[in-house]
């Protein structure tokens, strides 16, 4: 296609900036590779801890000497983490301790045998898992490996030594490897080495050690583990020149496409793919083209499908799903639209029906790719699914067939009914519509059997010479076989049509699941909610118990769970899985690599900043594995779980600072009237004194009174002002002390009416006190400022002729004093609000003052246990009443809000 | 003009209101000596020998009522101490430990001059005043005769007891304790309740507005005083 620049895509820069920054935490990995056991690796890869042990913190992770005193020899002077014990069906099995050597830190960990598989029970089901979670750590790692191990060469080894290895590593870890140092021993020697006795055999491989060691095996093997070794060496110099961006042969930057179909060469394509990809230094993308004909898969099929997607995902390719009628176009169009180079296809399958009809996918593709190259991979060798299911009988299918035999029949007997009055052509009509409900409501197979059976029955039963498979008349011949044409086309076309209204039906539900999920995650509004919605979408639509962990606001590490109880995920475990994928952000649990023992499968939430919780799912009804659209499906579900969660705790942060905005501009507010109304008084009395002391003012005695009686006063107010303060900072605190004593409301009423005295003199007030009141245990000056405040608030906001009333009584265990006035009242709206700290009724009088005694009276009542309230008085005014319990029940500090 | 007037001793740590009191005191008469701690306050009254002391409890060196007692070691020369609103405990115990009056800041020096007038005159009284006038009210000890705007009052002799402690210390505080124990004996100290009742019904007998007194004054916390003319 287009041949790119003799430069570094900008796509190629971005991965490698990403790569280089994930890498600057990672710890580097060599790994010791030999083609056989026996070769001598571990033994190097001691030698070399050995070198370095003087000048790295070098300790060994995991090491198995199988008894060889030589390699024993090199352990010393290396600190050796202890074995973790492992009980496993009664037997008690030694593994590498992880979570040891994590705590240890070291710089350099060396750790033998990485295609090793751990006993359960562990975090990762096998060795190299550890390793990689060591070089994430930033931990340094040794290890070592045979390539039979490899997973793109199990089938080569399989092939040359008729062996069939069981434990496999994938070859990313070779790809990732910063240095692979190869172990060679020719294999005379080695075969020297077995006969003495030199060479450990595992019982795996011990009952074909013959076929295994022979010299033409060792070599082949040998040849392969050469190889690896140069490519990787190949791969690292280029990445070098890329990096510096030396111009060198650089390849045209080739873009491959592989398709994924279930089938037995399945994951032989895909190495291929993978390598090739490797070769050319070409980035692949694996694609799975559904067609309507897909549903028809059966169980097996679609789990051989999820295996590979999850393969090619593994080995680094970007993978896609696509929806489409034809395989060969879709693929086609992804490749023309994608800029796709090279296309590799399996060689087409068994024999199948459908591909009767349509050439098989690789001649179309073929055909049609005009600049595209096509590869085949053919499938040689051992087939790789060893691991086989039993073909389920499905019911269903044999049913369809019966149900088409049945069909016919009852055709045939509607025909023959029919038949003296209508020519035998009509009941050829009589027969395509048996076809045609059998194409539509049994699918392709049963329908093409009902075409060949009508045909049958119809020349049977309908056509001279009755009931014998031939015609006498010629020409019907041609309807034969037109009916059998039609027959079959309709069945193909209805078979189409179906599965294509159930994928549509399918992607439509999928879609209208995502859509409905995210309409309801964006309506909710707040962080509970959220999660709450998250929670039940997880058990309706997927049919899976939610829990949300969520990092915990007061301890870092400990993550929170909502909702709290919920049976499966208690105990530290599930917790301790549950923070291990929030801490590296990947999946974990039930059916992923780590964890696998999980009774739930725990998903990393994550958006744009970053990982902000986990999510952890386990089915409603014990059976439940997920296909790959489902799988598709939760993690674009986890997604929008992520941003609905992060939203609701933006939206938190928001208010939060929304509301601290506010309370700041309360406060310069406050602070500004405050300050307004302590230097007004000051005015007068400043200036009273000053005109006072001025020799050129002349004041006659009455002036000069009146002016002394205004500084008076203005004295007084401010003394109330400050005390009103004072006492508001202290009710803050919580340091007002109350210093109780029995007191009488006559004393306390008369005291208040004194200390009010200057200020109203002429205001007229109403005392009505009965007698015989019980003493009630109060701070006498505080509830006496409690009055003050209120009758300075009655007298302020009512005419200078109305009487304001002062009445007291006894109420079932309290004292009840009530404050009225007959002033303007208060609005409705207010009277809650007319106790708060600053608070000032809108009043057309323009009343002075900071609004804090009310405030101030609430926090002295409450703090004596009593409450205070506010009401409109019917006839105009406001009444306060406040009640004290006789009884004093509060602590004798003043705790008030 | 030449009349010496009483010797008052000030002990405050704050100048202007020393400034203020001095020149107060100085117009009425008085004379007036400045002190700024409660050590300068005890050795200067040894000098000086004042008639009545004035004496800030927030001073700097010592604690006000550790001076008040100090003093009472010494003398019996009446003390008026200066305090601020909310410490009523502190009133109370300087009172016990043996002030005889109080000022709460800010004061007027109207009152100023009152309770000074109050505390003075029982010192230089040579026979007690057995006869009490203010406005309509009429207390004679002698008779046992009380009268308000010439009709006789009938009081209990308890009553009767608890208006002569407020007569013969008119202008004066009295706090519940000192009162409780002069007229009902000092088993009765705590009993607060029985002072009240009295103290209402005195009210109710004597006094031409219960409600708005204005010959008994309650001193919120600490007591009583009887006012003056």
């Amino acid at each position: 296609m287009v041949d790119k620049l003799i430069r570094p895509s900008p796509d190629k820069l971005l991965e490698r900036i990403k790569t280089d920054e994930a890498r600057k935490g990672r710890g580097r990995l060599k790994i010791f590779l030999g083609y056989a056991a026996g070769v001598g690796k571990t033994y190097a890869m001691l030698e070399a801890a050995q070198r370095k042990k003087n000048e790295t913190d070098v300790v060994v992770a995991y090491v198995e000497t199988h008894g060889r005193t030589e390699t024993e020899a090199l352990l010393s002077g290396l600190e050796v983490i202890p074995r973790k014990q492992v009980q496993y069906r009664g037997l008690a099995v030694d593994e590498m301790d992880l979570d040891a050597v994590l705590a240890r830190h070291p710089k350099l960990a060396l750790v033998d045998e990485l295609a090793h598989t751990n006993t359960p029970g562990l975090r990762h089901p096998k060795r190299y898992q550890d390793a990689e979670e060591l070089l994430e750590a930033g931990i340094d790692v040794y290890a070592t490996l045979n390539i039979q191990h490899l997973e793109s060469l199990r089938e080569s080894v399989a092939q040359i030594t008729g062996v069939w290895v069981r434990e496999t590593v994938p070859d990313s870890i070779i790809d990732q490897a910063d240095e692979i140092e190869l172990i060679d021993l020719p294999p005379d020697d080695l075969l020297q080495r077995l006969k003495e006795g030199k060479v450990y055999i595992s019982e795996q491989i011990s009952h074909a050690v013959a076929n295994f060691f022979r010299k033409g095996n060792l070599s082949a093997l040998r040849e392969y583990s050469m190889r690896i070794s140069a490519d990787h060496i190949d791969s690292q110099v280029r990445e070098y020149m890329s990096a510096h961006t030396i111009h060198g042969p650089w390849p045209t930057a080739e873009r491959l496409l592989v398709c994924v179909t279930p089938g037995r060469w399945g994951s032989r394509i895909i190495h291929t793919a993978r390598s090739l990809s490797l070769q050319l230094n070409a980035e692949w993308t694996a694609i799975h083209v559904e067609t309507p004909g897909s549903v028809d898969d059966s169980p097996e099929q679609q789990e051989q499908l999820t295996n590979l997607i999850r393969l090619a995902e593994k080995l680094g390719a970007r993978v896609e799903i696509l929806q489409g009628l034809s395989v060969a176009n879709t693929i086609l169009e992804y490749a023309y639209k994608s800029n796709i180079t090279k296309i590799i296809l399996g060689k087409p399958r068994d024999v199948h029906l459908r591909n009767i009809l349509s050439r098989s996918v690789a001649n179309q593709v073929v055909r049609r790719s005009k600049y595209v190259d096509v590869y085949i991979v053919s499938g040689k060798g051992q087939p790789l699914e060893q691991n086989v299911l039993p073909v389920k009988q499905l019911p269903v299918q044999w049913l369809r067939y019966l149900l088409s035999l049945a069909l016919v029949f009852c055709t045939t007997l509607i025909g023959s009914m029919v038949n003296p009055f209508l020519h035998p052509v009509n009941i050829v009509m009589l027969y395509l519509l048996s076809i045609v409900i059998s194409a539509i409501y049994f699918g392709f197979g049963p329908s093409i059997l009902t075409s060949v059976l009508s045909l049958l029955a119809f020349d049977l039963f309908f056509i001279p010479p009755y009931f014998t498979f031939t015609a006498s008349e010629s020409y019907y011949l041609f309807t034969f076989a037109v009916l059998l044409a039609v027959g079959v086309v309709i069945s193909y076309l209805a078979s189409r049509i179906r599965g294509q209204s159930e994928a549509t039906q399918r992607r439509e539900n999928e879609t209208a699941t995502l859509y409905s999920l995210s309409k309801q995650l964006s309506v909710s509004i707040g962080l509970k909610p959220t999660l709450k919605t998250i929670i039940d979408t997880a058990k309706d639509q997927f049919r899976q118990n939610a829990v949300v962990f969520l990092p915990g606001k007061q301890k870092k590490g400990i993550l929170e769970a909502f909702p709290e109880k919920s049976g499966i995920i208690q105990g530290e475990n599930e917790n301790a899985v549950a923070v291990w994928t929030y801490q590296h952000q990947k999946a974990a649990g039930h059916g992923t690599d780590t964890l696998p023992d999980a009774s739930a499968l725990y998903l990393p939430l994550s958006t744009a900043h970053g990982g902000i919780g986990v999510l952890a799912l386990w089915p409603l009804d014990s059976d439940n594995r997920l296909t790959v659209q489902q799988d598709r499906l939760l993690k674009a579900f986890a997604d929008l779980a992520s941003m609905a969660i992060e939203r609701a705790q933006l939206a938190e942060v928001a208010n939060d600072a929304r509301v601290l905005e506010a309370s700041q501009k309360l406060q310069t507010a406050l602070l500004n009237s405050i300050s307004h109304d302590l230097r007004t008084p000051l005015v007068s009395i400043i200036g009273v004194l000053s005109s006072l002391q001025e020799e050129s003012i002349t004041l006659d005695n009455d002036a000069k009174n009146n002016l002394i009686q205004v500084a008076l006063e203005e004295a007084e107010r401010l003394n109330h002002l400050i005390t009103n303060l004072l006492d508001v900072s202290r009710i803050e605190a919580g340091a007002l002390k109350l210093f109780r004593q029995p007191a009488d409301m006559q004393d306390i009423v008369g005291a208040a009416l004194e200390q009010i005295g200057n200020r109203y003199q002429t205001r007229k007030i109403n005392v009505e006190i009965p007698d015989g009141l019980p003493l009630i245990p109060v701070d006498t000056s505080l509830i006496i400022q409690v009055l003050v405040n209120l009758l300075d608030n009655a007298f302020k906001y009512s005419g200078a002729d109305s009487v304001v009333d002062v009445g007291a009584l006894q109420k079932a265990g309290e004292i009840q004093v009530e404050i009225s006035d007959r002033g303007t009242g208060i609005p409705e709206q207010d009277l809650q609000h007319v106790f708060d700290k600053f608070y000032r009724v809108q009043s057309p009088h323009n009343v002075s003052g900071t609004g804090l005694g009310l405030s101030i009276c609430r926090g002295i009542v409450e703090a004596h246990g009593g409450i205070i309230s506010a009401e409109n008085r019917p006839g105009g005014g406001t009444i306060i009443r406040f009640k004290l319990p006789l009884v004093s029940n509060s602590p004798e500090r003043g705790m008030v809000k | 003009m030449s009349e010496i007037g009483p010797r008052v001793l000030v002990v405050d740590d704050e100048q202007a209101i020393r400034k203020f009191l001095r020149v107060a005191l100085t117009a009425q008469g008085f004379m007036v000596f400045e002190v700024s701690s409660g050590l300068e306050a005890l050795t200067t009254a040894s000098n000086c020998k004042p008639d009545i002391i004035i004496l800030d409890l927030g001073l700097p060196d010592m604690d006000g009522i550790d001076v008040v007692r100090l003093f009472r070691q010494a003398t019996k020369i009446p003390i008026i101490i200066l305090s601020v609103r909310g410490s009523e405990d502190d009133k109370i115990n300087a009172l016990d430990a043996g002030a005889d009056d109080y000022l709460t800041k800010p004061f007027s020096a109207g009152e100023l001059l009152a309770r000074l007038r109050a505390n003075l005159r029982r010192t230089s009284q040579t026979e007690t005043e057995l006869v009490f006038i203010n406005g309509d009210l009429t207390v004679d000890l002698t008779k046992r005769l009380v009268t308000l705007a010439n009709h006789d009052v009938q009081l209990t002799p308890t009553e009767y007891d608890l208006l002569k402690i407020l007569v013969t210390h008119a202008g004066k505080v009295l706090t519940h304790h000192q009162l409780l124990k002069e007229v009902w004996g000092s088993e009765y100290e705590q009993e607060l309740h029985i002072l009240h009742v009295n103290i209402s019904n005195l009210r109710h007998k004597i006094e031409p507005d219960p409600t708005r007194p204005r010959f008994i004054i309650t001193e919120p916390g600490v007591g009583y005083r009887l006012r003056t003319a």
